[in-house]
């Protein structure tokens, strides 16, 4: 630790200051105002950058060589053990029970404890939760880089949304066929596009997510464009009248229902032919089909998976907000739910759910630095990427035991 | 006739700003095969020190030319600082880890860079100078092309000779071809990668920040948001053309450049991007490694 | 006795290279077959055809399932291949290297087993049945190439040998006919090369299944084989008995021409 305010660290951590101050210069010192002609010049700014740039670049450094120790040091195996010690927590079934049964505790008394302004916020991060953990099967298992998530989002918003206006349908049944039409979605994409090679596929789900964007704000006969719809119900129990207060908190509670029931269906597809199919086609694509798995089938239903909850948020989403637009499913939002995913640890549920509360709820909180929020956002994006690259939590898989093993184990 | 001129040399425009955007695409795909995101807001930073550095010389009563040439020079050198910083924070420390972490660092920059623009400028459209000089000779065909578009034409045609003669026959070309091949292979003959990557990053920059200062002066207004929108474009373009390829991304660029603008001039101009990548799925499914991509069998 | 497998003819290009060149080969019910040859011969490239990685520019590849009727396999899907009855291991290791050794065999089990989505949400019996069916029987697959200690670690994690042996067990675990190794011994030391002498005969003899195997190991090779094929430059320059093939002189000097270039 020491050694990093040796003569040489400061030197290094003085440039640093210097180029971000040269680099920073005319971006943030100078503004101009091209109509008035007129250039306003901010140095307070230029001593910020330095003294910033200064104090980070040691921090870098340091956190750069924890992560990657010198391999002269073999003590340092500290990092390993610790995360390691941290899943090995999470696995054993007691503590395991006690964290669930806590956290069902809290959940449940939730709306009771605090304003419905938190509670609304709340909803917001358990459909995030839902959005996560379906694009953790397209991603996190099955390995396909999907940008355009939040197309199925808004086909299932937009279900609810339209079905609603035109036909009255109710909230109960336009959940089921909100996910049913994703799914469709999803396998109209899918079919054409899965035999492309990863990267392709990514800018093809973009393009495809901001092709159904711009189709919903400029084919105003269908979709009401830009100005979208507004005054969609919220659900409620046929024959009950329920005040606004009260509706909210019926809606986590739905919520709560449906993230139950995603983390159910996705643990249980991990572990199953299926789910093990997925991460063999991630894993090795050319290896998984030479031992008898379909690509073409595997990857379809993961796509169309993924998608049938992405439509289930979708119309979620729609009836908490009562209203929608295009606006809310740009490009933006399917970094947002990807980044959930990377960050959570591909393929972890667990992780998927921490991130997806973590992402939410910090910029929600952050509000006093509401400006800053997008910002920081990217910039923690980053940093978790270099400084934890396999997400919080990475990588569990389901172990077997077996009566001859024990006995062998104990013979060796 | 005259209309179908005028969309010829509309997309022939859009297609070379898209070329110098793709071009840096693809040859950083071709070398460390990451998707950068950012590189959209690079462009768009190349374009506002540009409207920084010819306000501030402006004031200060330079001549137009001065400032055209000086505005040009502080993008470009400016374009190059962010992009190797942005190399050496958000890639290199991910080289060996898994496909996605690059890509969610480069998502993660892009919304940074847009961000970090917006606080300290400003969200609202800021007006380009037009830099470029008209031309007088152009003048009665005003209603077919404008001076500005002739500049952007021929600008890309040049950058596109120097970047072959560069790739061809300099040293550094022939160390970025090699590491584009097999970087192992690259490393064990002697060529230095890191330089290779940073070299590469200099470039695309580079033309990045021309694109940006030629098509903010021809649009003559400018935001935060400018990068993210050309960017995909150009990716687009890049991917059509077979990603990693140099006149793969070139010639992606100009058919998609044209694409847009007869689509937009004889159907709907609301759809334009709907086109665009509707176009790109339609190529994909027929050419799945893009215009000019080989399609290789994987070897086993 | 009858054929598993005959191959007629078979030519594969890439661009303006010959990689393997109007091959004739067959595998007999039983037999164990070595495919040698120098570097660059083919030989992969020919396995890559056989099992559908590639698709064969010209010739035919019949698949004979004992006790069932021929079956043109070229152009067919890879998993199409497996199904058939016919599965393989690579020359360079590819195992699903974040799955357990466990669930590396258990992938083997994909093509013979059928629950779908909803058995595995529900986890109905039938579901749990036959997960517990493919437990069990990779288990017992990975007790023969004794690696059941190793059960739950990460495939990444085993020592170069013990990944080939698990290859081998991860296709074992597709019930083929035909086992298809490529340089199983590659990277093993002698003692392990010995053990695996043992267990590729004791696979063909226990489970019945009929092998074709590239290997570069003349020792393991002329153990082992009742036939072999050499092939170079992506022709087929002998087949015979190891006897013959020992006393071949094309083949010895296609040998020792790699020899003298090396
Ligand atoms: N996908 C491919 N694309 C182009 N050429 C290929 C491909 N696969 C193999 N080749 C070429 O075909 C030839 C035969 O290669 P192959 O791998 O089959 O040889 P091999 O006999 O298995 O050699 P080794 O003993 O080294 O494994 C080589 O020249 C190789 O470069
Ligand atoms: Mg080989």
């Amino acid at each position: 630790m020491w050694k990093f305010f040796s003569l040489d660290e400061i030197k290094k951590s003085l440039l640093m200051a210097l180029w971000f101050i040269f680099l920073t210069f005319p971006i943030m010192v100078i503004r101009v105002n091209p109509i008035y002609n007129v250039v306003e010049w901010r140095w307070q700014n230029m001593a910020l950058v330095g003294a910033g740039a200064f104090f980070l670049s040691f921090l870098w450094r340091y956190f750069l060589e924890y992560k990657n120790p010198a391999p002269s040091k073999p003590a340092d195996d500290a990092a390993v053990s610790r995360s390691g010690r941290f899943s090995e927590l999470l696995r054993s079934s007691g503590t395991r029970r006690l964290a669930i049964g806590a956290a069902v505790i809290l959940a449940l008394a939730f709306p009771y404890l605090f304003s419905s302004y938190q509670v609304n916020i709340m909803t917001t991060a358990l459909i995030y939760v839902v959005l996560g953990l379906g694009l953790n099967i397209v991603v996190g298992l099955a390995g396909l880089l999907d940008l355009g998530y939040v197309a199925f989002y808004a086909v299932g918003a937009y279900s609810y949304a339209l079905l609603n206006l035109h036909f009255g349908l109710s909230f109960w049944i336009c959940l089921p066929i909100g996910a049913a039409l994703a799914a469709l979605f999803g396998i109209l994409l899918g079919f054409p596009v899965l035999r492309l090679r990863g990267d392709y596929l990514a800018i093809v789900t973009l393009g495809f997510g901001e092709i159904i964007r711009l189709v919903l704000e400029n084919w105003n006969d269908f979709s009401k464009g830009p100005s979208g719809i507004a005054g969609i119900p919220r659900p409620g129990i046929p024959g009950i009248e329920m005040s606004l207060n009260a509706s909210s908190v019926f809606l986590y509670f739905l919520m709560i229902a449906l993230a139950l029931f995603t983390i159910m269906v996705v643990s249980r597809l991990r572990n199953s032919r299926i789910g093990r199919a997925w991460i063999a086609l991630r894993e090795d694509e050319i290896a998984c089909q030479a031992m008898g798995v379909d690509k073409t089938k595997t990857k379809l239903t993961a796509f169309a998976l993924g998608a049938t909850w992405a439509g289930m948020g979708g119309v979620m989403f729609a009836a908490k907000t009562t209203f929608i637009n295009p606006a809310s499913f740009t490009f933006l939002e399917s970094a947002i739910i990807l980044s959930i995913v990377v960050l959570g640890g591909m393929g972890s549920i667990i992780g998927v759910i921490a991130s997806a509360f973590i992402l939410i709820l910090l910029p929600e909180y952050l509000r006093a630095f509401s400006e800053y929020r997008m910002l920081i956002f990217g910039a923690v994006l980053v940093i978790m990427m270099v400084f934890r690259p396999q997400g919080l939590i990475s990588n569990v898989r389901q172990t077997y035991r077996f009566k001859g093993l024990q006995e062998n184990k104990e013979g060796d | 006739m005259d209309y179908f001129l005028e969309l010829f040399l509309g997309g022939l425009t859009r297609g070379s700003i898209y070329a110098l955007i793709a071009l840096g695409y693809t040859m950083v795909y071709g070398i460390i095969e990451l998707i950068n995101f950012a590189h959209g807001e690079i462009y768009m930073i190349g374009a506002f020190t540009a409207l920084i550095a010819a306000s501030v010389l402006n004031i200060m009563g330079f001549g137009p030319v001065t400032i055209l040439i000086l505005a040009m020079v502080l993008a470009i050198v400016y374009s190059c600082a962010y992009g190797v910083t942005m190399e050496k924070i958000a890639y290199k420390p991910l080289r060996h880890s898994t496909r996605l972490a690059p890509l969610i660092s480069a998502i993660g920059m892009s919304i940074f860079f847009q961000n970090y623009v917006l606080l300290a400028q400003t969200s609202d459209f800021l007006p380009f100078p037009s830099l470029l000089p008209e031309l007088e000779i152009l003048e009665p065909y005003a209603y077919i092309i404008r001076s500005s578009e002739v500049f952007i034409i021929l600008t890309t045609f040049g950058v596109m000779v120097l970047l072959t003669l560069l790739i061809k026959f300099t040293r550094i070309g022939k160390a970025m071809r090699a590491t584009a091949q097999d970087r192992t292979m690259a490393m064990l003959v002697g060529v230095d990668v890191n330089r290779v990557i940073s070299m590469t990053f200099i470039i695309g920059s580079s033309m990045a920040a021309i694109g940006g200062v030629l098509i903010a002066s021809h649009i003559g207004q400018i935001n935060f948001y400018i990068g993210f929108i050309a960017g995909i474009k150009a990716f687009t373009a890049a991917v059509l053309g077979g990603i990693g390829s140099i006149p793969g991304a070139v010639l992606g660029s100009l058919v998609l450049g044209w694409t847009e603008s007869f689509a937009t001039g004889y159907i709907s101009s609301d759809y334009e991007d709907v086109f665009a990548f509707g176009f790109l799925v339609l190529i994909l499914i027929f050419r799945p490694a893009g215009l000019l991509g080989k399609a290789t069998t994987q070897k086993v | 006795m009858s054929a598993v497998l005959t191959i007629n003819g078979l030519t594969m290009d890439f661009g303006g290279l010959r990689a393997v060149d109007k091959v004739h080969l067959d595998v007999r019910q039983g037999e164990i077959v070595a495919l040698i040859g120098p570097n660059g011969a083919g030989k992969t490239t020919l396995f890559n055809c056989i099992t559908g990685l590639y698709k064969p520019t010209g010739g035919d590849i019949l698949a004979i399932p004992p006790g069932g009727a021929a079956k043109r396999i070229n152009g067919l899907k890879p998993n199409q291949v497996t199904e058939i009855g016919l599965a393989r291991t690579f020359q360079n290791i590819r195992l699903f290297p974040n799955m357990t050794v466990l669930e590396n065999v258990m992938i083997g089990r994909h093509c013979r087993t059928n629950s779908k989505i909803l058995g595995a949400v529900l986890r109905n019996s039938r579901t749990r049945r036959e997960e517990e069916e493919i437990v069990a029987f990779s288990y017992h697959l990975l007790e023969r190439v004794r690696l059941e200690r190793h059960v739950n670690d990460f495939a990444r994690n085993l020592p170069y040998g013990a990944q080939r042996r698990l290859e081998i067990a991860r296709a074992l675990a597709t019930e083929p006919f035909l086992l298809l190794l490529d340089e199983p011994a590659a990277g093993m030391n002698p003692h392990e090369t010995r053990e695996l002498d043992d267990l590729i005969t004791r696979i063909q003899e226990e489970m019945d299944i009929s092998i074709l195997l590239i290997e570069h190991d003349m020792k393991l090779v002329m153990n082992i084989s009742d036939r072999i094929f050499v092939m170079e430059y992506g022709k087929e320059i002998a087949v015979g008995t190891p006897l013959e093939i020992r006393g071949n002189p094309r083949v010895i000097e296609a040998y020792l021409g790699e020899e003298a270039h090396a």
